[in-house]
């Protein structure tokens, strides 16, 4: 009885599945022939403009203020628009603030656009500005941008004055920040009883689910890490733009199926384009690749207090001196980056031309038989291996490099998850930090990276090298109450000077930024440096 | 089979507290979650205020009490990426790995049996050969590079498949994500259940192939061909049906292996499913998340090798006569 039952039962569930597999088979091919008939009734019928959107990751919420990384700033541009924006040379162009004068050495005035409106169909006025203002204050990743900021002084509908503690050059970086929330909208208490402005990174809140903001996106649906639908706004403001109507946004964090679904023309739009696909994507016909330096260094930071030879600047030299940038950046990173001989990019105020890479073998091992190490030393290094690109392998180089003036390093590399408890403690000699300075100005590399370090007031927060020098301190806290824009330069590119006479640290390279796309569309127009592409300009033809 | 039963109940409580206990060890040891959750600039004293606020700075035996506290509630802590609680974005994923894991079962099951059986009929035969040649080819090959190439193939070259994701789903019952109701969900389907078959379906097929010869061999098969039934029954009912038993029992231990090829398979075709949520939590440190779902993986462990043993009885009972002792 039993046995014919299994009989009955297998010989049934294999004709089932046989039956499966032929429908599969067959579901196939009457999906291909369905296709190309699409393809071929396209012309006839123009249908919405959507764009297919590949990025590594998707923003981590709605509210733009509860974390402060690329990837929430590349959804704030889309859905927020923030009150100014910088164009492709680094420029400050209007967008909801007209026109901006300063008015006192604190105050600078922002003249709001007129008939902007929010999503939820608010109007928007400079209340929001200063709504928006207090809740960057409050929020854990953008307090300590702000704190310069005394708030927002609302002078009509359409007026509004930032005022700051102290002179301060930045304000007009700080408002590329502010993009403008929709006050009405985010005020109260959601269906929850909860407050609707409050800004929650690990749990459930009203901004995290829900947005309104003036820019050219709404955002109609979303399921985090699968896919977020953008919609044109059609109330936007800016008639005068691109023509994208709908953005589907996948994420694909691994590299390879990035790219084949580009050349698979299962999606329009890859960013980042991993650097071992940017040669075929470039070959590729009907494919167009965008790159350009970015602003992100790469350093190795030499801790002095920890190994005695460090403190001896011309050990510093000599391996600045033994360091091959351009060596690695074209064997290492396939050309993919921009060999560094200072901390700020080119477009960065403290940025000066004259400080190039150094590699002088020869010079370097001068400069070791001159210091107090002729005969090298020990030193022991950390580095991640999954943060930065190729960040093991360049650590590795490092190691091989330095072994030929003699230092002899002992190199452990280790997953981002553990990295950072193992930086803070300074638990090597030697340390490898990237940066980019998210007021895209050169004084916060230096208050991070290169001032004294001072648990108190937070200055040198990143400065495992413990590298130390008053005049790096006293230009670097001068540039921050200084207004006069070529008065700041000057005494930016002076800190970069004593840094690289001193080698405070081993700068590597920055590394380049890159995108592709298919050909028809205005890709290079939109892109930039900070990496914050402007789709609502988008136009494809 | 009561007996049996509170046996096998008490063995699972046990084996989810040990696994439980070492993915909390892990958790603890395991980095920062803060890390990914703030930017660049928010010092260490706020950091350590927003692990005071999740509990993070508690030592190892109260956060790992207050877990099984809240475990027993069904609660297995907050994802801190998706902002939800760790069950329910399980919950959510599953139904997309459990659907690959079924169609890549079905590959298995369909090509297995009849290659296998045909290649211990007919272990000399130029299709045999080429078959035993092919499954090594498969063994060796890692899922990866299947995926890569299948990708590659029929996506960039032929543009037949899609190359990434689920395409359109639908929701089932109110809550079971569907991609087998929908030709893009099928079509989707395709590709990352061949690669993830490509490793279990050669080794079932030399699995069958090497029982099914070794029991072709025996007495009662031979009795069978003197009784002089046709061969059709002798090698379905008599011989592929004693072939069955070892294969059930690798196929239940081989589950595990699945789990560990669904992440690969889901990373690269990014599929949305447990695997390739349990990849990126790793990545994110999202610690909450990383135990939850080895919690979880732990009693889908021990229910599925529960079913294997109660099929195994109904197979052959024979064992449920051991187990009753």
């Amino acid at each position: 009885m039993k046995m014919s039952t299994f009989k009955a039962a297998g010989k049934l569930s294999l004709l089932a599945l046989t039956l499966l597999v032929a429908a599969l088979l067959l579901v196939g091919c009457g999906g291909e022939e369905k296709k190309e008939a699409a393809e071929k009734a396209e012309p006839a019928a123009p249908s919405k403009v959507t764009l297919k959107l590949a990025m590594d990751a998707d923003p981590v919420s709605l509210d733009p203020h509860v974390q402060l990384s690329g990837g929430m700033l590349q959804y704030a541009h889309m859905v927020f628009d923030p009150l100014v924006r910088y164009d492709k040379d680094m420029n400050f162009v209007p967008r909801l603030a007209e026109s901006w004068e300063r008015i006192d050495d604190l105050t600078m005035r922002f003249h709001l656009r007129k008939g902007v409106k929010f999503h939820s169909g608010n109007d928007f006025t400079a209340e929001d500005v200063a709504f928006t203002l207090d809740r960057l204050k409050k929020s854990d990743d953008f307090k300590g941008l702000f704190e310069p900021f005394v708030g927002a002084v609302v002078v009509d509908a359409n007026t509004v004055d930032l005022v700051t503690k102290k002179p301060y050059g930045l304000v007009l970086n700080m408002a590329t920040y502010v993009f403008p929330m929709d006050k009405k909208f985010y005020t109260g208490t959601d269906d929850k009883g909860k407050e609707k402005d409050l800004i929650i990174k690990t749990d459930y809140s009203f901004a995290n689910e829900n947005e309104s903001g003036t820019g050219p996106f709404v955002v109609t649906s979303r399921e985090q890490g699968v896919k977020t639908v953008f919609t044109r706004f059609a109330d936007y403001w800016n008639k005068d733009t691109g023509n994208v109507e709908e953005i589907v946004l996948s994420p694909i964090k691994n590299d390879a199926t990035r790219t084949a679904a580009l050349m698979s023309g299962d999606v329009d739009f890859v960013m980042p384009v991993p650097p071992q696909d940017l040669d075929r994507i470039k070959s590729t016909e009907g494919l167009s690749l965008v790159t350009m330096s970015g602003s992100r260094i790469i350093t190795f930071q030499l801790n002095q207090k920890r190994n005695p030879a460090f403190a001896d600047a011309k050990v510093r030299l000599a391996m600045a001196y033994a360091y091959d940038n351009q060596g690695v950046v074209e064997k290492i990173m396939n050309g993919f980056a921009t060999a560094a001989g200072q901390m700020s990019p080119k477009g960065y105020a403290g940025h000066k031309e004259t400080l190039t890479p150094r590699y002088d073998l020869e010079k370097a091992k001068a400069l070791m038989a001159e210091s107090g190490y002729p005969d090298g030393f020990e030193a022991t290094m950390i580095a991640p291996n999954n943060r930065y690109v190729n960040d093991e392998k360049i650590s590795e180089a490092f190691v091989s490099m330095m072994s030929k003036i003699g230092i002899k390093i002992s190199l452990k590399t280790m997953p981002k998850a553990q990295y950072w408890d193992q930086f803070d403690a300074m638990a090597a000699d030697i340390q490898m930090i990237g940066w980019h300075s998210d007021t895209e100005d050169s004084g916060n590399f230096y208050e991070f990276l290169s001032m004294c370090r001072n648990a108190e007031t937070g200055y040198g927060q990143y400065n495992s090298g413990n590298y130390c020098n008053a005049k790096v301190d006293e230009l670097t806290l001068a540039a921050q109450t200084e207004t006069d824009p070529a008065k700041r330069a000057a005494d930016l590119q002076e800190v970069e000077q004593i840094q690289y006479d001193e080698a405070g640290y081993i700068p590597l390279h920055w590394q380049n930024l890159s995108w592709a796309s298919k050909s028809n569309m205005n890709t290079e127009a939109i892109v930039n440096v900070m990496n914050f592409p402007y789709f609502g300009d988008l136009v494809i033809k | 089979m009561f007996a049996f039963t509170v046996k096998r109940i008490l063995q699972a409580v046990v084996v989810m507290l040990v696994i439980s206990f070492i993915g909390f060890a892990i958790k603890h040891n395991f980095g920062d979650p803060i890390r990914d959750l703030v930017g660049q600039r928010v010092t260490a004293a706020e950091r350590s205020e927003i692990r005071d606020r999740l509990g993070l700075n508690d030592p190892f035996p109260i956060q790992y009490a207050r877990f099984l506290r809240d475990a027993l509630h069904g609660d297995l802590g907050q994802s801190y990426f998706f902002k939800k609680p760790a069950t329910e974005v399980i919950v959510k994923k599953a139904p997309a790995t459990l659907e690959l894991v079924f169609c890549a079962a079905m590959i298995i099951v369909v090509l297995s049996i009849p290659l296998g059986i045909y290649s211990a009929i007919k272990p000399k035969s130029l299709l045999s050969r080429f078959i035993m040649g092919g499954s090594i080819v498969g063994v060796s090959m890692p899922v990866f590079l299947t995926a890569i190439l299948l990708i590659y193939i029929f996506s960039v070259e032929l543009h037949w498949l899609p190359s990434y994701g689920r395409g359109e789903t639908v929701l089932l019952f109110g809550w079971w994500d569907s991609g087998l109701v929908t030709l893009d969900g099928i079509k989707h389907l395709i590709m990352p259940s061949i690669a993830l078959s490509s490793i279990m379906l050669p080794l079932f097929i030399r699995l069958i192939r090497s029982e099914m010869m070794e029991v072709l061999e025996s007495e009662y098969v031979k009795f069978a061909w003197a009784k002089g039934l046709k061969p059709r029954r002798v090698w379905l009912v008599h011989a592929f049906k004693n072939t069955l038993l070892p294969v059930i029992t690798v196929g239940g231990v081989q589950l595990g292996i699945m789990v560990a090829f669904t992440i690969l398979t889901e990373t690269v075709f990014q599929w949305q499913g447990m695997g390739s949520m349990f990849i990126e939590s790793v990545e994110r440190s999202d610690t909450s998340l990383m135990v939850a779902y080895l919690v979880f993986v732990g009693i889908v462990f021990v229910l599925v090798n529960t079913l294997v043993d109660i099929i195994y009885g109904l197979v052959n009972p024979t064992v449920r006569v051991a187990g009753r002792q």
